[in-house]
């Protein structure tokens, strides 16, 4: 057993298949930041910082005749979400009820799916992350009042990060409200906005990104978005009572912008 | 044009396993090679001709090695089981039988192929798939 102490669960094979299966299917849809920056790992709990190749003088060497540097890393963050599920549900589960109430579940992984991509999109202090779209040195341009004003926007941005020598293929992050207005908009002639944002892209993906402000438009074509996994999301075990077991959602993480002129943010 | 590495019908497998499986077969075909190198260096005088083979068997060692990370970066269970039993001095099957036994101890709940043994949803990168 490791630290996520599943084994310690009253929880049954048949409970664990039906928490994970959940959980991955909602995290999945909404982990936005993973479908378009590069993504390594994962490389475990135990792993505690991510090399960033450059190093800090110290100002005092041990002795005369020396200069002294150390090396600078990035440690992984590590996010949780918590939630509970009522064991009466978990027996009836195992008696074959094909509606078990995962809605904490549902949740918590909401949640840590924005928080991840919070994170990547628009940096975290606390854990010297900084964001894709505050780290470009693109300004940021309004991405329009409708949708009909889209392809213009991302058009232009798209320019902008040729203009820097920035190859595609290109992908587009938008927020809930934004990707709303996308699908529901037509433009005249019928024509689907997703569609002629698609072609503006060259066919990169135009991605649902909980989370998001606005918009981000990046390069896929890789080494510019870094994001480095110790533990990828996992379901562990915290306690239980006679009602309910306590359980939480789980990673680790370091996210490291490589190169800041390779995505151009859009504003709400 | 032959598609022998595909065991199910191609069109019902997702990307990620097409490409397990390509690499599945140039693992096959790396090893296949270094063997009949192995073979050849067995019966060949000429000094020059071996050498030629040395060298061609050492890329085929290289093929192989990174065919198998890359399998093992995909397949944390076989990446576990691996770690156990490569580069260990000792008996070989006790080492494989321990590393196979602790691989299905961990994660809880199911130990099916979805379940990687890091105990973890096994997500991982989304790169490229959907939109």
């Amino acid at each position: 057993m490791n630290h996520l102490l599943r084994g310690h669960a009253p929880l049954s094979d048949g409970n664990w298949k039906l928490l994970d299966d959940e959980a991955r299917e909602r995290l999945r849809g909404a982990l936005a930041a993973r479908r378009l920056v590069d993504f390594s790992g994962p490389l475990g709990w135990e792993h505690s910082a991510t090399d960033l190749g450059r190093t800090t003088p110290i100002g005092t060497a041990p002795c005369d005749g020396v200069v002294a540097a150390q090396r600078r890393v990035l440690p992984l963050a590590e996010l949780r979400a918590e939630f509970s599920i009522s064991l009466a549900e978990m027996r009836d589960d195992d008696r074959g009820a094909p509606d078990a109430d995962l809605e904490q579940l549902d949740r918590a992984a909401r949640q840590i799916a924005i928080a991840e991509n919070v994170a990547v999109f628009h940096g975290w202090e606390g854990a010297a992350i900084g964001g894709i779209a505050e780290a470009s040195p693109i300004e940021p341009r309004p991405l329009g009042e409708s949708g009909e004003d889209y392809p213009r926007s991302v058009a232009r941005a798209v320019e902008a990060l040729r203009e820097r020598g920035v190859e595609g293929p290109y992908g587009l992050a938008l927020g809930p409200d934004e990707h709303l207005h996308a699908i529901e908009t037509a433009e005249h002639g019928g024509y689907p906005l997703m569609d002629h944002l698609a072609k503006i892209l060259c066919g990169g993906p135009i991605v649902w990104a909980p989370g998001v402000r606005g918009a981000v438009v990046l390069s896929l074509r890789g080494g510019d978005f870094l994001f480095e996994s110790g533990q990828d999301l996992s379901i562990g075990y915290s306690h239980h009572d006679a009602d309910s077991v306590h359980l939480y959602l789980e990673e680790s993480f370091s996210f490291v912008v490589a190169t800041p002129e390779a995505a151009a943010p859009l504003t709400s | 044009m032959g598609f022998d590495q595909y065991h199910e019908p191609p069109e019902e497998l997702p990307a990620e396993t097409r490409t397990f499986a390509r690499l599945c077969a140039s693992l096959e075909e790396e090893s296949q090679a270094i063997g009949w190198y192995q073979q050849r260096l067995a019966v060949e005088p000429d000094p020059e001709a071996r050498a030629i083979m040395e060298d061609a068997q050492g890329e085929e060692f290289k093929h192989f090695a990174m065919d198998l990370e890359f399998l093992l970066r995909k397949t944390p269970r076989w990446r576990q089981i691996a770690e156990g039993v490569l580069f260990q001095d000792g008996d070989i099957v006790e080492h494989g039988e321990a590393a196979e036994a602790e691989s299905g101890e961990e994660g809880g709940g199911d130990g099916g192929a979805a379940a990687p043994s890091d105990g973890s949803l096994g997500i991982g990168s989304l790169k490229g798939e959907g939109k």
